[in-house]
């Protein structure tokens, strides 16, 4: 996983409150057997039209947004279904970060185990970063965001900034208490042994 | 000790390290796996060259992409297709037990877990699925999970997590007749929002919950995720017992005795500590109807669509005008005079045999109205055996219902049975969210008894009244 430090560059702002995840992604896309590519069909149903043109007051759509790399969002963000082609799909567009006041449980996992910072923010803080403009600044390590001069700072579960920053390989991290796993197994056997 | 809820039990029975960072590795038992968002765990183990730990915890099977008409003629869309015939490769490849499509058994994964006695109270369940909540019915800590977690409990039968805070959830009183499960789930949402059990685990308590059968006590658990819990769970009792007693996959013999001493003691200490709580009475309650792009957006189907004007904030406002031009709805419109297009009888919300009674008595020697399309998929190959046992399939049939094939189908429209744009369904599923079940397609959630009420009137109807209660 791509480490996580510090980035520089376009916010896009789309502050409706309860982005669910099949407006993120829809289940049209949801048929590839692999992670990368669906960049083009992030927010499909509201960035094309029927005919499959781009909608020009879309805000990705927008010259100013094509290229933003943070994704300003209302409260709970990405709520709804489990699939991870959420944060693929916003991933692949080049968004590394998103900063909203709230997200529901799984996209918020999901988004850590892909490199991308879910950052939380009162939807006042929210709104004054799209008002101040670009570009936008957000510094994990001193977890600061700023924007227009004028710096926020933000609160992150330190397990989640350590996962982020080095960029770690959760499987492996597991993995390194096999043995508590094994000892937790072998006495699971003796007490619950239907299981 | 001090007391403990259900949801604390479960979590400390199955604690394997806290580590320095404060998360906590907690043991996985049941895993569910289906063909969309496993892939690309499978090809992340190929690629790490790591083992798949523990093959026997698994149960897979193809649910959200298959035909449910026709299909032993194959699958025609090939993408779909090409998603199934990955995850029979995968399943083959690491030894995982799996369910083929052909199989009697076959069905919505948080259908068929619950029917093979996989699923059991005190348990951990997870599943690439946001659905899979559905478990905590028995008394089971299930939740969905993302497909990099599906790979990790494919390589370590644990995840790292962090422990929820406790809610509690108290329906009591008598659910009137003509009501389920699922007036209840949506009452709930309506009044919390679908952000109001964010950071909880929801237990559903109360004499109301006590007397739910196990099917509609999955139904509650299954929206429990639509107010953004993440769990819920419902105490196991005798009525958990009888289900599951004789399952296939449940304990029998001495280890059924030994399993039932275990789960009694499940159950919340008196006393114990939750952080929320909420109490509904459902005595007076009436059938449920969403009018929005949102779970929350659900009113009494007495009611009327709600007036933009009497928001309370702007931003309130917007969010409104958009959820009724999405919906094609007028402010002020009753909501039994609003004509359906489309209705869904069906998914891991209401697609189980009570659910099926449920329908049948109100289609029951009446006609599907004309130009409404209306759809029966069970949830699984033994649901539809059972109902056509008991003569259900004749009933939705000569009602003029379409009695079809076992799986997800127009829940999400990843299949061919979707809405065109436009079109307005009354639909037995959990997400009436914009696009859902169709690109342009509006959805409104209701149960299944109103589901049927509504295709034998073509608009939604108090379905009491067709019951005469």
């Amino acid at each position: 996983m791509q480490p996580f430090t510090t980035l520089t560059g376009t916010a896009a702002p789309l502050l409706r409150a309860n982005v669910d995840t099949d407006l993120i992604i829809p289940k049209q896309y949801l048929k590839t057997l692999v992670r990368t590519g669906l960049g083009q069909h992030l927010f499909a149903e509201i960035r094309y039209d029927d005919a499959g043109a781009e909608k020009p007051d879309f805000v990705l759509n927008r010259p100013l947004y094509r290229a933003a790399n943070i994704l300003l969002g209302g409260p709970n963000f990405g709520c709804g279904s489990s699939r991870e082609h959420a944060p693929w799909a916003l991933l692949d567009f080049g968004i590394r970060c998103v900063i909203a006041p709230s997200y529901a449980d799984i996209f918020y996992n999901n988004c850590f185990s892909n490199g991308i910072l879910p950052l939380v923010l009162p939807l006042e803080t929210v709104e004054a970063i799209a008002a101040a403009g670009n570009p936008v600044t957000v510094d994990l390590p001193a977890q600061t965001v700023t924007a227009g001069g004028v710096t926020h700072r933000f609160d992150i579960e330190p397990g989640r900034k350590t996962t982020l920053v080095e960029g770690l390989d959760e499987i492996g991290k597991s993995l390194a208490n096999l043995a508590a796993i094994e000892a937790f197994e072998a006495k699971r056997g003796r007490e619950t042994p239907w299981l | 000790m001090s007391p403990r809820t259900l949801y604390d039990k479960i979590w400390e029975a199955h604690l394997v390290a806290t580590r320095e960072d404060g998360t906590s590795l907690l043991y996985i038992d049941r895993h569910l796996v289906h063909e969309v968002t496993s892939p690309q765990a499978f090809e992340g183990l190929r690629l790490t060259q790591r083992p798949l730990r523990k093959p026997a915890a698994i149960l897979s099977v193809a649910d959200h992409n298959v035909p449910t008409s026709n299909r032993e003629a194959g699958i025609a869309d090939e993408t779909s297709r090409l998603q199934v015939e990955a995850l029979e490769e995968n399943v083959k490849a690491f030894a995982v037990p799996y369910i083929p499509l052909l199989d009697d058994r076959q069905g919505i994964v948080h259908v068929i877990g619950p029917e093979q006695g996989f699923t059991l109270p005190g348990s951990t369940v997870v599943c690439g699925d946001s659905h899979t909540s559905t478990h905590g019915a028995f008394g089971a800590l299930a939740f969905g999970i993302g497909t990099s977690e599906v790979e990790h409990v494919m390589a370590t039968e644990t995840l790292p997590q962090r422990r929820s805070k406790n809610m509690r959830v108290h329906f009591e009183g008598k659910l009137p007749e003509g009501l389920g499960a699922k007036d209840l789930a949506l009452r709930l949402i309506g009044q919390i929002g679908t952000a109001g059990g964010t950071g909880h685990v929801i237990e559903f308590t109360g004499s109301a919950v006590k007397a739910l059968s196990m099917e509609a006590r999955m139904t509650l658990c299954n929206m429990s995720i639509e107010a953004g819990a993440r769990s819920g769970l419902v105490a196991p009792d005798e009525t958990t017992f009888a289900y599951l007693k004789g399952r296939p996959m449940a304990p029998n013999g001495t280890q059924w005795e030994q399993a039932l001493a275990y789960w009694r003691a499940l159950p919340s200490d008196v006393d114990a500590h939750f952080d929320k709580e909420v109490v509904i009475q459902v005595d007076g309650l009436a059938p449920q109807v969403t009018w929005g792009t949102s779970p929350e957006t659900v009113l009494d189907v007495t009611g009327r669509v709600p007036d933009p004007e009497q928001t309370k904030s702007p931003a309130d406002k917007e969010a409104m005008l958009r959820a009724l031009e999405y919906m094609g709805l007028v402010a002020g419109t009753p909501l039994e005079e609003v004509p359906v297009d489309v209705v869904f009888i069906g998914s891991c919300t209401n697609g189980r045999i009570e659910d099926l009674r449920a329908a049948a008595t109100v289609a029951k020697g009446r006609k599907v109205a004309v130009g409404v399309r209306a759809l029966v998929v069970p949830g699984s190959g033994l649901v539809k055996r059972q109902a056509e046992a008991e003569g259900l399939d004749r009933i939705f049939l000569d009602a003029g219902f379409e009695w079809r094939q076992p799986g997800c189908s127009m829940c999400l429209g990843m299949n061919d049975d979707r809405l065109e744009p436009g079109q307005r369904s009354a639909s037995t599923s959990n997400r009436n969210f914009e696009g859902r079940q169709g690109r342009g397609g509006r959805t409104h959630l209701v149960s299944p008894q109103m589901a049927a009420a509504a295709a034998v009137t073509g608009h939604f109807t108090d379905v009491r009244r067709l019951l005469g209660a």
